[in-house]
């Protein structure tokens, strides 16, 4: 059995076990929600030796020793790696606060990115190590990167949660704030959606499909007519968002799940996820750029993100001192900020260039 | 702060650098404005940035926008003057509110646990009530106890009642403090390295010696001593042109002496002196393929080799075989066509190959030998021509850098993990049990507070619980 074979069961795994969690929800049948956790499982087991087999493949074509060997090396491994983080942070807190009801939003994002993996084309080859990835920083620096995001996730979907939850009238602030937050996720991933289609006949290279062909199909199309129709379009569905984003929150109160669990876990998976991202991504990252190019710091654009994403979590940590700027406001910030941990993580490597591009083959 | 009395104007500006508002709101300035120092390319040229604003503004208006942007210093923001300023603010707001509530924290960590009446007690955030039947003994259980969850108790006596109280990591309040302090190091290091450091690179050609690096601009830095590329190559992946190592062969001379030698590749530099050498690009200098020199090994038949230095148009012989070689042609990256012809690829030394001819008595055969491929070095009478080198007509390029700031970085970089530590996993645990005894049975009363992660400490609490009923149980069998 190869590495492939088993990341395909584990894809299998948490499509199936998103649609249950969803099922769970609806009708609220225990059954079913033991059965999402065992599906979950079983697929988390399956990618955990997906990921070790593809480690001893790598070790094997590139001899280059085992620590250099881990797969994370290319934009489909980490976001293999990334879905495997926020699987097992999930389910550490389903045993930690015996409640499933989250399951239904962390398995889509987990759905969602394998589906982009798959949708995209990218290369899922095992690439021999070009030479600046060559040193044993790589394990430490990328692995502790990607369990902050995974973290960062988990905050993100909380917050999100606890906004949607927190919010009474459609004219609050926080309210019209995540309406449009998941208004504008969505549209922009049906977006893509539409370029990829569009376009996967004529573009060959994936880098090149999202370098001049975002948006495309729609906003940015040749033909006025249909741009225009596009933004339209996503008016509508912000608006629709807007309208009845309270049956949502009707859905989401219905889970046993109190207010101050949602920020509880917000803030503990920021406090979590904030040290590990300052050791491995900030200090690691800059001790390694120290080693291999001679600068520990050059404001290339992935470093600054970071940087950026760095102060948003700290904005976040003091926020919640400064009064007046508990619950709601503090719960926008966590939502923001994985909005810069995306950018850090896909936008750079796929909008910008700078030092870090080989994470984009 | 005292009411009454009227702030000064030195106060005010203190309160507002002490704040935590003011620390938010330099976070969301210095995180708005690198974005836009991401998208523009820095220290780039000007037509590329304005490629990148004709998406954002369009065709007529990028202009007028790149001379705004260019004007505001976004083109080189991260040395502009207001961003130097805003992280001069920031650190500014990290030495004055750590000031301003040190003393405050400090009493906080400096000063003993007291025992509490009830009435204080019954504020904490976590308490606990149980009874426990008999007389005597129990005082002793909840000392024992507390020593057993970690604590070492200390003992009054409160209303006629027995407490034992205790305090865990009163330090830990400090752990921002650290965090803050590492912060300022890791920015005093940057400084140093600005003012005592230096960055250059150097383009080294293979046999070429140089006493100095260059700076950007063109300004030259002495190194006091001079460095030697001997060679430079690059390995690849098998067959495939995928670059496995760039490595070049430096020698480190003082006074024509050879003080140090190091291959160094990506990720492994050389120092001497404090300066280090990184590898950082490559290069073939031009018109260079005419008085490059072939490095090859001829081996004869019978073992006996030598190894031979040629140019192009040279000839050499194998040594007892009678052969003549002469080397005819250089190609620095030679791949065959469809039909077996023979073109180059790439101007970079990427596959080089020789073409040579060999005459002898009674013989004549000719055909390319590559460097990367050792199945081309044997020919067909059973000599062999081993290609090891064309060495001369490259360059190796270095990143050459001073920076005696790097271990003050280092050190903020260690503290900055341990505050980060201290903050975030360890927390101020406070603890009093109240013993009473009354009508034959002892009232336990339990009250803690934790600064942080308050749901760990209820857990330990309960452990508490657990051992003081099971202790209880256990004593009276």
């Amino acid at each position: 059995m190869n590495s492939s074979v088993l990341f395909g069961l584990s894809t299998v795994a948490y499509v199936l076990a998103m649609i249950l969690y969803i099922a769970y929800l609806a009708f609220r049948q225990n059954q079913v929600g033991i059965i999402a956790t065992v599906i979950t499982m079983a697929g988390f087991v399956a990618q955990t030796f997906a990921i070790l087999l593809r480690w001893k493949e790598f070790y094997e074509i590139g001899q280059m020793g085992i620590l250099r060997a881990i797969p994370l090396t290319n934009l489909y491994e980490s976001l293999i790696f990334f879905v495997w983080c926020l699987i097992l942070a999930y389910l550490v807190v389903e045993f930690r606060y015996r409640n499933r009801s989250f399951g239904a939003f962390v398995t889509p994002i987990a759905s969602l990115v394998l589906a982009f993996i798959d949708i995209s084309g990218m290369s899922t080859n095992i690439q021999p190590l070009v030479p600046a990835l060559q040193s044993n920083w790589l394990l430490v620096h990328v692995m502790m990167s990607f369990i902050s995001y995974a973290l960062f996730a988990i905050s993100f979907s909380t917050g999100l949660m606890y906004l949607i939850v927190k919010t009474e009238k459609r004219n609050e602030p926080a309210y019209i704030f995540w309406t449009a937050a998941a208004g504008i996720f969505i549209i922009v991933l049906a977006a893509m959606g539409l370029d990829y289609m569009t376009f996967k006949l004529s573009v060959k290279n994936q880098e090149e499909l999202i370098k001049s062909y975002l948006f495309r199909a729609t906003f940015r199309n040749e033909a006025g007519f249909i741009a225009v129709v596009s933004y339209a379009i996503a008016a509508a569905f912000m608006y629709l968002v807007w309208r009845y984003g309270m049956v949502l929150k009707k859905i989401i109160s219905g889970f046993d799940l109190s207010t101050e669990t949602l920020d509880d876990i917000t803030y503990k998976s920021i406090a979590m996820g904030f040290p590990i991202f300052t050791l491995g991504g900030l200090i690691f990252g800059a001790i390694w750029a120290d080693q291999a190019w001679g600068k520990y710091w050059s404001w290339d654009p992935k470093e600054t993100w970071s940087l950026i994403t760095w102060f948003f979590y700290a904005f976040y940590l003091h926020s919640r001192l400064m009064r007046g700027w508990k619950g709601k406001k503090v719960a926008m910030v966590a939502v923001l900020g994985f909005v810069a941990v995306i950018f850090t993580y896909l936008g750079v490597n796929l909008l910008l260039s700078g030092l870090h591009s080989y994470g984009a083959q | 702060m005292e009411t009454g009395k009227q702030k000064t104007f030195v106060d005010k500006i203190w309160d507002v650098f002490a704040s935590v508002k003011l620390a938010a709101v330099i976070f969301a300035v210095i995180a708005c404005t690198s974005m836009v120092g991401t998208v523009l390319e820095q220290n780039a040229e000007p037509a590329k940035n304005i490629r990148i604003l004709v998406k954002f503004f369009g065709e007529s208006a990028a202009p007028a926008a790149y001379e705004f942007f260019s004007r505001l210093g976004f083109l080189d923001m991260y040395h502009s003057w207001w961003f130097l300023f805003l992280l001069f603010l920031f650190c500014s707001n990290l030495i004055v509110c750590s000031i301003d509530r040190l003393p405050r924290i400090w009493k906080l960590v400096t000063a003993p646990i007291h025992p509490l009446t009830p009435d204080h007690l019954d504020k904490m955030s976590i308490k606990r009530t149980l009874t426990l039947k008999g007389k005597g003994g129990a005082a002793d259980l909840v000392a024992a106890s507390l020593k057993a969850i970690g604590f070492k108790p200390a003992e009054a006596e409160v209303d006629k009642d027995r407490q034992f109280y205790a305090e865990k990591g009163n330090y830990t309040r400090l752990g921002v403090y650290i965090t803050h302090l590492s912060i300022l190091v890791i920015i005093a290091g940057a400084i140093a390295g600005v003012f005592f450091g230096f960055n250059a690179f150097l383009n080294l050609p293979e046999g070429q010696t140089s006493s100095v690096a260059h700076k950007e601009g063109g300004k030259e830095i002495p190194l006091g001593f001079e460095i030697r590329c001997d060679n430079f190559d690059v390995e690849y992946y098998g067959e495939s042109d995928m670059p496995k190592a760039y490595k070049s062969w430096l020698t480190v001379l003082r006074n024509g002496q050879v003080v140090m030698q190091k291959a160094i590749v990506v990720n492994d530099p050389l120092t001497y002196e404090g300066i280090t050498f990184y590898q950082s690009s490559f290069g073939t200098v031009p018109d260079s393929a005419a008085h490059g020199i072939a490095i090859l090994r001829a081996v004869s038949r019978d073992g006996r080799s030598e190894e031979i230095h040629a140019r192009v148009g040279d000839t050499f012989s194998i040594p007892g075989a009678g052969i003549q070689g002469r080397i005819v042609n250089f190609s620095p990256a030679l791949s065959v066509d469809q039909n077996g012809r023979p073109f180059t690829y790439d101007e970079n030394m990427i596959n080089p190959a020789l073409f040579i001819e060999f005459t002898g008595p009674g013989q004549r055969f000719s055909g390319w030998i590559f460097k990367r491929l050792d199945r081309t070095w044997q020919l067909p009478d059973g000599n062999r021509v081993e290609f090891l080198n064309f060495w001369g007509v490259r360059y190796t390029g270095m990143q050459v850098r001073k920076d005696p700031g790097v271990w003050i970085v280092y050190l903020g970089c260690i503290i900055m993990a341990i505050g980060l530590y201290i903050t975030f996993f360890m927390s101020h645990r406070r603890i009093w049990v109240n013993v009473s005894e009354e009508k034959g049975q002892s009232k336990i009363f339990i009250a803690a507070s934790a600064h942080r992660n308050r749901a760990a400490f209820e857990r330990t609490i309960e452990k508490l619980v657990g051992m003081l009923v099971a202790g209880h149980k256990g004593g009276t069998k």
